[in-house]
């Protein structure tokens, strides 16, 4: 997939300058400790669950908790009226209410047929209880990249075992999906800006609802 | 933009913005609000004195092994596909930018807001190519439909109020003209013009947070999702990184996650990160380019005191705590990296010899505030002290020196001193009128401008002292003991439990030994 | 005890009260104080504009003059604050070693005022009287830089007689900063116009703190404004009693 003829051939030169002009910079440099990471004291999973409704809330986004057999009405309620929801190839299927109209990324949607879609379904890799963070590594339940940015809602399941405490205990599970090169995006409540007089608007580019539902065990 | 350069030395620029009313009320508003937001969320986490430690000991590390972990970053970037380049300078960034663009045809590219694309002045360049830039950070965007400059890390169009915002978008938006000056549609105008930009432009261009030299991870962070659009819709993406951004391995992310929201947007997490390695087939931009920029950064890494400025994570929380920053404002500092953390950074990439750089680091009242709030503990306040000492070594003798050596002469012994404070005390006479001082000459005239002085006492208190020490015989024998108050204190357990309250340690031991007067 | 007072050169030159008043507090707790005429200055200006080979001599020049003292007491937060953050920081600069040692030998020995009373001598209540309404401005480097915390505080709340009224943005810098306040006069200006702005509005008679080149800053506002609200050194207050009440 690389193109090595956009690489100019003064990149080799500044390169090198930049190597000799930094290894003479620390040459001599003593090695630093690095102190041991600081953890709080440990939420039962009763006490994280809890957390992370609080910080979902907080950020205005909605919040379902139910057991596995009531998650297709969820979902339901969750999308409302949604026409066109996109369905990542790895949802299980009983997660879906019957009768849902899918739209599935197989062949690859366009960006515009993608900007047709009124909402996403998705599950997440992980989820942090303390910051009110989803983490999507883009695995099977997620689909790619696009598909959870472009739909103006996105229903997020997380199954309770998915949440952890810490930022992290988040990354610490994410390692497998980094080393293995897949991308990761972390969402913590809807996209947002303050840019004016520092007043908050929700909803800019990235979809203007998220819905969490937890599959409770 | 102006970039780095400052066109004017700092209290000449001062001088225009803090007599700015709309100015002044909209800074006083942004940085009361998230000051004491951050405030709040940072309480949250009782062990952030250990995070703000960890995250500077993370820096650290990558700094002292700086070549090994941007090859190690090169090596695993291309592993995975990507294309990585190395500008020494602005002008190197911007035509490898230029170059990639032009390859594939491209006249119009998206951004995300990024300050180290601003350092390089990358749209202006651009556009001498022929190629237009788009800024979709709602900021930057309003920053760039007024051909303004940023004037704050964080919410660069702090300075624009909702009317001038309005007026802009009615102007400049393509299909608007009846917006109300309510935030939330100006909102929904920005993302009407940008939704399809996304969706169309084949090129984007971000900068960095941070990269994982040991996976080749690339990670930005934002709120709107305008960043996600960029890095994730476009089929070609350039993404332009300080060379101080690089981490060792994946998990040294962890901190920084957690220390750079709540020190920045002052919330739990920001609405959205990003981490991409390279290219992932199928997903997102199938061109990846990653440029390493040095412009002055390796001659602050050559600095074993001043390293310590490349541990910035532009969380801007320096600049909301700054009394400075707070009524000059960001566009006083002339460089795209204002308030306290800009004025260590922005003299030191360029060195002390810009005459209007090297005015920065006095732009301080050296209060400490920036040092209390910084996530990775930037001991900006020595810093400036530092950076003052090498901006006068750049000046040689002056006015100032001068007299600062004279000063020093005369404190060099007591009697000297004492001498000079005689004579002051004698040549006063014609500045002091009922015994305040209202006008001074030269140097000192700033000081008379707002504030009265007042006059040097006619006996002080080395007079005094002498005096008394004459009858002191008598005095002392009429001294037996400390009182009771005192004897009380001493015959408690050590420390008292009131000095604890305190939150803070005494500076030294001070246990009850050597008390010699029982 | 034996208690070196570190005057300081503000307080040399223009406070002789201040320095009076610490001496009568001092030995009023029982301190054997004593005066060196040699002292000088710290070297904080001198620092502090960028004038390090300046600031060395008169760093050693200290360090010399102290290093044999039981305690030593400076009615200064700030230059208490360069004794015990600077020098150290100073001394690696100039890789001067043999500063180093010896300001490191010597920092637990220097106090802050409101320091020495609360943690060296463990008194709170020092029996000070001081009829009139006062408001506490903490200075930045005996904050930030000493963590005097609350201490000043504490000892003005056993004040009788005195009211002690909150002040607004307490912690914000007065724009002082040495030479900052003529360097960049019209920042410096804005930000005591905030500070003495919030001074008047508690209804206050006096502004009191522990630096006295911070409230030559605030003091020099207040009387341009001729707002009739005065400064008053910590230690002045807490050295009056009901016999003499101090300015």
């Amino acid at each position: 997939m690389s193109h090595p003829k956009s690489v100019h051939p003064h990149n080799a030169e500044a390169r090198l300058e930049m190597l000799t002009v930094i290894n003479r910079a620390i040459a001599g440099a003593a090695p630093v400790e690095k102190p041991a990471y600081p953890r709080p004291q440990p939420l039962s999973a009763a006490e994280r669950e809890e957390q992370f409704r609080d910080r979902i809330l907080d950020y205005r986004a909605h919040y379902t908790r139910v057991p596995l057999a009531e998650l297709p009405q969820a979902i339901a309620a969750s999308l409302g009226r949604a026409q066109r929801v996109l369905v990542p190839a790895g949802i299980p299927a009983d997660w879906l209410p019957a009768g849902l109209e899918q739209l599935r990324d197989e062949p690859p949607l366009s960006h515009a047929q993608l900007d047709r879609a009124e909402a996403v379904v998705t599950g997440c890799a992980v989820a942090v209880s303390e910051t009110g963070t989803i983490c999507l590594d883009h695995g099977a339940e997620q689909g790619r990249r696009a598909l959870s940015l472009i739909p103006d809602l996105h229903v997020c399941v997380v199954r309770e075992n998915q949440i952890v405490q810490t930022v992290r205990g988040a990354v610490e599970r994410l390692g497998l999906a980094v080393r293995a090169g897949r991308p990761l995006t972390w969402l913590s409540g809807g996209s947002a800006t303050s840019d004016i007089e520092l007043v908050r608007v929700e909803g800019v580019h990235g979809p203007r609802a998220l819905h969490v539902i937890v599959i409770a065990e | 933009m102006s970039g780095l350069h400052p066109k004017a030395p700092f209290p000449k620029a001062a001088e225009a913005s803090v007599n700015q009313p709309q100015l002044r009320a909209n800074l006083r508003k942004v940085t009361h609000t998230i000051r004491a937001k951050r405030a709040a969320v940072v309480a949250e986490l009782p062990y952030w004195e250990q995070l703000r430690q960890l995250g500077a000991a993370t820096k650290d590390d990558s700094l002292v092994n700086l070549s090994d972990r941007l090859l190690e970053l090169e090596r695993n970037v291309q592993a995975r596909g990507g294309q990585v380049h190395w500008a020494r300078d602005a002008a190197e960034a911007r035509e490898i930018v230029a170059r990639i663009a032009l390859a594939h045809g491209e006249r119009e590219l998206i951004k995300v807001k990024s300050i180290t694309s601003d350092e390089i002045e990358l749209n202006q360049a651009l556009e001498e190519h022929g190629i237009h830039a788009i800024e979709t950070d709602l900021a930057e965007l309003i920053v760039q439909l007024s051909h303004d400059t940023p004037s704050h890390i964080l919410v660069p169009a702090i300075h624009r109020n909702r009317a001038e915002i309005q007026a802009l978008f009615n102007a400049e938006l393509p299909g608007e003209g009846g917006l109300s000056d309510n935030p939330q549609d100006l909102a929904a105008a920005a993302r009407r013009y940008l939704r399809h930009k996304f969706l169309t432009t084949r090129m984007a261009v971000s900068g960095a947070n941070f990269a994982v030299a040991e996976t080749g991870t690339v990670c930005v962070v934002e709120s709107e999702g305008n960043g996600r659009m960029c890095l994730t819709l476009p089929e070609v993406l350039v993404s332009i990184m300080g060379i101080e951004k690089v981490l060792d391995t994946w998990e040294d992310i962890a901190v920084f996650m957690e220390t750079l929201p709540r020190s920045s947007t002052a919330e739990r997490m920001n609405p959205y990160n990003s981490f991409w390695s390279g290219v992932t087939e199928g997903d997102g931009p199938q061109e990846f380019h990653l440029i390493l920029l040095d412009n002055g950064r390796t001659h602050v890494l050559a600095d074993e005191f001043g390293r310590q400025t490349l541990r910035c994570i532009r969380c801007s929380a320096c600049l909301n705590v700054c009394p400075v920053y707070e009524r000059a404002g960001g566009h006083a500092y002339g460089s795209v990296y204002p308030g306290p953390i800009g004025s260590i950074l922005t003299p030191q990439l360029l060195g002390m010899h810009d005459k209007n750089a090297n005015s920065l680091p006095f732009a301080s009242s050296l209060c400490g505030a920036c040092y209390e709030v910084c996530p990775v503990e930037i001991n900006i306040p020595q810093v400036l002290i530092y950076l003052r000492n090498e901006g006068n070594a750049h000046k040689g003798p002056n006015a100032e020196s001068l007299a600062m050596g004279a000063a020093r002469v005369a404190m060099s012994e007591g009697w000297r001193w004492e001498g000079a404070l005689r004579l002051a005390r004698l040549g006063q006479g014609p500045l002091v009128r009922q015994g305040e001082i209202s006008w001074l000459p030269g140097m000192l005239a700033g000081w008379t401008e707002v504030r009265d002085l007042p006059a040097l006492p006619r006996e002080g208190f080395r007079e005094w002292w002498k005096a008394r020490e004459g009858s002191r015989t008598v005095d002392a024998n009429t001294q037996a003991g400390p009182p009771d108050i005192v004897q009380d204190a001493q015959n408690r357990e050590s420390p008292p439990a009131n000095v604890q309250e305190g939150g803070h340690p005494p500076a030294g031991q001070h246990g009850q030994e050597g008390e010699d007067h029982a | 005890m034996k208690v070196d007072l570190y005057l300081t050169c503000v307080n040399d030159a223009m406070f002789p009260r201040t320095g009076q008043a610490t001496v009568r507090l001092l030995e009023r707790l029982g301190c054997e104080v004593r005066f060196n005429p040699c002292q000088t200055c710290c070297g904080q200006m001198h620092m502090n504009t960028g004038y390090r080979e300046d600031a060395l001599v008169l760093a050693r020049k200290f360090v010399r003059e102290y290093e044999h003292a039981e305690a030593v007491v400076m009615p200064s937060g700030s230059c208490a604050a360069m004794v015990r953050e600077l020098y150290p920081q100073a001394a690696q600069w100039a890789g001067d070693d043999e500063l180093l040692r010896g300001v490191q030998a010597l920092e637990s020995r220097i106090f802050e005022l409101s320091e020495f009373l609360v943690d060296r001598l463990g008194v709170t209540d020092v029996g000070a009287y001081y009829p009139h309404r006062v408001t506490y401005h903490p200075t930045c480097h005996a904050a930030r830089m000493l963590h005097v915390g609350d201490r000043p505080l504490q000892l003005l709340r056993n004040v009788r007689g005195m009211t002690l009224l909150e002040l607004e943005g307490a912690e914000e810098c007065c724009g002082f900063g040495g030479t900052f306040a003529v360097k960049n006069a019209d920042v410096s200006a804005a930000m005591l116009a905030d500070k003495t702005r919030h001074i008047q509005d508690t209804g206050a008679e006096a502004c009191t703190a522990g630096d006295n080149s911070c409230l030559l800053h605030i003091g020099g506002g207040l009387h341009r404004l001729r707002s009739g609200v005065r400064t008053v050194h910590l230690a002045e207050i807490l050295a009056s009693t009901e016999e003499e009440v101090f300015a």
